[in-house]
């Protein structure tokens, strides 16, 4: 059973290189934000979880009733898709500026920016003037142009969106519709190809010829719930096809009021959200854990110590709590501008302080679980016979307690997750939340907030936020009940 | 039972203290007054005469715990943390930034906030409730499945976009009610509340559903639920009369937690409707950097609060005669 480890360590260290190769021969530098080392820390944490998980038969049967939940799964797949923008947004480097003639060093952009810029590269740089509309190929209000007729109020065309159209009103349907399509013939093969690749792989599995798996797919007969899968799949094909086609030449959300495309917003701020659903939990889990366990194990007056921090802690209404801990940092920050190089560090340090204080407001409803936990598993024979032996606390701990608490852990991480990502919302209205020039969702909402009460209003925006949000948090939501029932012992399922 | 409830309330004076400590920490050894004062003032060319004077106006020109020459009174109470903490336990709260009383203000925003704070948690309490029991009662059919869908989409909603949804939809498009607004006069004040009371109500309906159909289920599952039905008693019955009064515990402790906090307001709600009640007073205190009253705010949160466990625990006595506590437990 050592081959998924050697597996693994074989690709970090590929990719390790292939990081250091294009840093070299592209002349980057890279910047190591704090929060995308902890990012990063965490997705190699999941992946040991998963692979140790999956050895071990009585941890792999909880996720295999996962796995054969199709709107979990399903789920999951979204879920994924937005977890590679996320860490493809966490790759943070800062490119060199054109050098001068006889100069020696290589000077840097101030500018950080992300892989996944790169990689969408146009959209973040694409500035209209002010709103416009989904698809649009003017401006949202008309102003006053000069043309060879004299002066007109009219609505002027848009620098970038709809710029290869020398007809707009007449070319502009069938654009879209050859678009489309375009679209869909680009995405079919990708996401056929990949529909045998994984069916052959599954028919192999179970010792069954490809066509015979193909037909179980299609009829939805399988254990895994494929056919769900790979219709979500394919939906995300042609929408990530969809963006592509029409990037380059419309803004596909519209733009804001500074002419910003509302589309290159809401897939960057996918990463604050998962920023903040997951180091905030990564933040407090050791508190929570080693506390939890520690007042139920001890009890006494280690006990009614950490039941009193808790209480304490619980105590303080949470929003005010994060304000006031935000107004203090806010003062500190302003008082000590020369620790950060650049905007982006500052803007980073600030989701990661606010994450840390979402932590310390939020460990205390874990920790009051696991310590009623470890008082009722602390009765069980096992853990006496355990100390009878003469084992030591820390092993008992370890070795008894901690995987019986287990479930109690994993639960409350997924659940926790999407009221995260709805909090940062809330939070950035209320004027905590992240820093102003991070996008975020919040951000995004705050900020288009009284673009409703325009006239003609302006609905993109907050429709945008809404979809991506919406999105994630349902998927969020859908797979963790899965978890939850997967793993709750209370539920009993139907095998 | 009143030994007891004494007893409970000297438990809460460790819990205030510690919360005093924590924001004292905050507000006063993280920052010091001169960062506050500067920050005020606007950050830079601040002379430090122009600090010495916003901190003697504000109060802040004090030593924090021990004032070594006093000028009137003695080494320990004309210090910030006697003036600005210790004041808080007799509910003193000072004034703001601009000089208002924040008792004063505290007193007359506390009826507007319960003016919309308390029809939400009322109305939604029943219509969680009867929907928990309605689904509960057709558990394991199309109906439960799809009752269940439907709540994880509401609960996927940011409560944000249920405000301006409903602001756009019922005020902007049909012109049924005002946007918002507040009116202390009885009379108009129906049209005022309505809205936020409404999106407050559907807004906590998907989580508070599943959390309700939760509680029935577990119920539904117990020994005597088997015995009321082996009677012969119609699933009505059973459900209506017998699981939802047992029920009842569970739910209460849910519930009478968070009735003292009700004075708090809501934030969000508040602020979006122009109301003006502790919650828009909070925030607008945090986006005007006002400390005083968020410390105020901190404080009397977290009183309400413990209060709320108390209440709680007095409740579980009435609701369930098995429950006794402190003297006659022992």
């Amino acid at each position: 059973m050592r081959r998924p480890w050697l597996l693994f360590s074989a690709v970090i260290c590929a990719v390790a290189a292939l990081a250091f190769g294009a840093a070299t021969s592209l002349q980057l530098k890279f910047v190591f934000l704090w929060t995308d080392l902890l990012l990063y820390i965490l997705a190699f944490g999941v992946t040991v979880f998963g692979i140790q998980a999956w050895q071990k038969e009585h941890l792999r049967a909880p996720w295999r009733y996962v796995l054969r939940r199709p709107l979990a799964m399903s789920a999951a797949v979204v879920l994924s898709g937005y977890v590679i923008i996320g860490l493809l947004d966490s790759i943070h480097f800062r490119e060199a500026l054109d050098q001068q003639t006889g100069q020696a060093e290589i000077h840097y952009s101030g500018e950080v920016i992300s892989a996944f810029d790169k990689l969408v590269s146009p959209l973040g740089s694409r500035q209209e003037k002010t709103y416009s509309a989904p698809f649009a190929w003017h401006l949202y209000t008309k102003e006053t142009i000069d043309t060879p007729q004299g002066r007109v109020r009219a609505y002027p065309r848009l620098q970038y969106g709809g710029y290869h159209l020398m007809n707009p009103e007449k070319d502009f349907l069938s654009d879209l519709v050859k678009g489309g399509l375009w679209a869909l013939s680009c995405s079919m093969p990708f996401w056929l190809a990949l529909l045998s690749g994984i069916t052959w792989l599954a028919a192999r599995h179970y010792h069954v010829s490809f066509s015979k798996m193909t037909k179980r797919i299609i009829r939805g007969k399988t254990r895994v719930p494929f056919r769900a899968m790979f219709l979500t799949f394919g939906t995300i094909c042609y929408f990530i096809a969809f963006m592509v086609v029409f990037a380059d030449q419309y803004h596909i959300l519209g733009t804001d009021k500074v002419g910003n495309d509302v589309l290159y917003f809401s897939l960057k701020s996918i990463r604050t959200g998962l920023v903040f659903g997951t180091i905030t939990t990564l933040i407090m889990l050791p508190f929570a854990v080693l506390l939890g366990i520690m007042a139920g194990y001890f009890r006494g007056w280690v006990d009614d110590v950490i039941q009193y921090v808790y209480t304490t802690l619980s105590s303080i209404p949470g929003v005010l709590l994060i304000a006031a801990a935000i107004l203090s940092l806010q003062v500190y920050m302003a008082n000590h501008p020369e620790m950060f190089e650049t905007v982006t560090e500052r803007a980073d340090l600030r989701l990661l302080f606010l994450c840390m204080i979402l932590g310390i407001t939020s460990w205390t409803g874990l920790c009051r679980l696991l310590r009623g936990e470890t008082l009722k598993v602390c009765q069980l024979d096992y853990i006496e016979a355990a100390l009878s032996f003469g084992t030591g606390h820390l092993k008992i701990i370890m070795r008894h307690i901690l995987p019986n608490v287990m479930h109690i852990i994993l639960i409350s991480i997924v659940l926790d997750f999407s009221s995260l990502v709805l909090a940062e919302a809330v939070l950035s209205y209320v004027g905590v939340g992240v820093d102003p020039i991070t996008m975020s969702w919040g951000n995004m909402i705050n900020s288009a907030r009284l673009e409703i009460a325009r006239e003609p209003i302006v609905w993109w925006s907050l429709t945008a936020a809404f979809v991506f949000m919406f999105t994630l948090v349902l998927a969020a939501n859908l797979f963790s009940d899965a978890v939850r029932d997967a793993f709750d012992p209370r539920i009993t399922r139907a095998k | 039972m009143f030994a007891y409830i004494v007893r409970r309330f000297l438990y809460a004076i460790p819990i205030l203290i510690g919360v005093n400590v924590i924001t004292f920490t905050l507000f006063f050894v993280v920052n010091k007054p001169d960062n506050m004062a500067r920050m005020h003032l606007g950050m830079k060319h601040v002379q430090q005469t122009d600090i010495d004077k916003w901190k003697r106006s504000h109060g802040y020109d004090k030593p924090l715990f021990y004032n070594s020459k006093p000028e009137a009174g003695g080494h320990f109470t004309e210090t910030i943390f006697f003036q600005k903490s210790l004041k808080l336990f007799v509910f003193d709260f000072g004034s703001a930034d601009d000089g208002r009383n924040i008792g004063y203000d505290i007193r007359q925003r506390a009826l507007p906030s319960l003016a919309i704070a308390i029809p939400i948690f009322i109305i939604g309490l029943m219509v969680n409730i009867t929907f928990a029991l309605i689904i509960a009662f057709f558990r394991a059919t199309y109906v439960d499945y799809t009752g269940m869908v439907l709540c994880v989409v509401l609960m996927s909603i940011s409560s944000l976009f249920y405000i301006i949804g409903g602001q756009y939809v019922i005020s902007k498009l049909w012109h049924l009610v005002p946007i918002s607004g507040f009116s202390a006069d009885i009379a108009t004040l129906g049209k005022f509340i309505i809205l936020p009371v409404v999106v407050g109500a559907i807004g906590g309906t998907g989580s508070g559903t599943r959390w309700y159909r939760t509680i029935f289920l577990e119920e539904i599952n117990k020994d005597y639920v088997r015995t009321v039905r082996a009677k012969g008693m119609p699933e009505r019955i059973v459900l209506f009369r017998h699981v939802l009064r047992n029920a009842l515990v569970p739910i209460l402790t849910g519930v009478v937690v968070i009735i003292p906090l009700l004075f708090m307001g809501s934030l969000i709600l508040e602020s979006f409707f122009g109301i003006p009640g502790l919650g828009s007073y909070t925030i607008d205190a945090i986006q005007s950097q006002d400390f005083a009253i968020v410390r105020s705010m901190v404080f009397l949160g977290s009183v309400l609060y413990i209060l709320g466990l108390i209440l709680t625990d007095i409740s579980y006595t009435i609701v369930d005669p098995r429950i006794r506590l402190g003297a006659e437990a022992a």
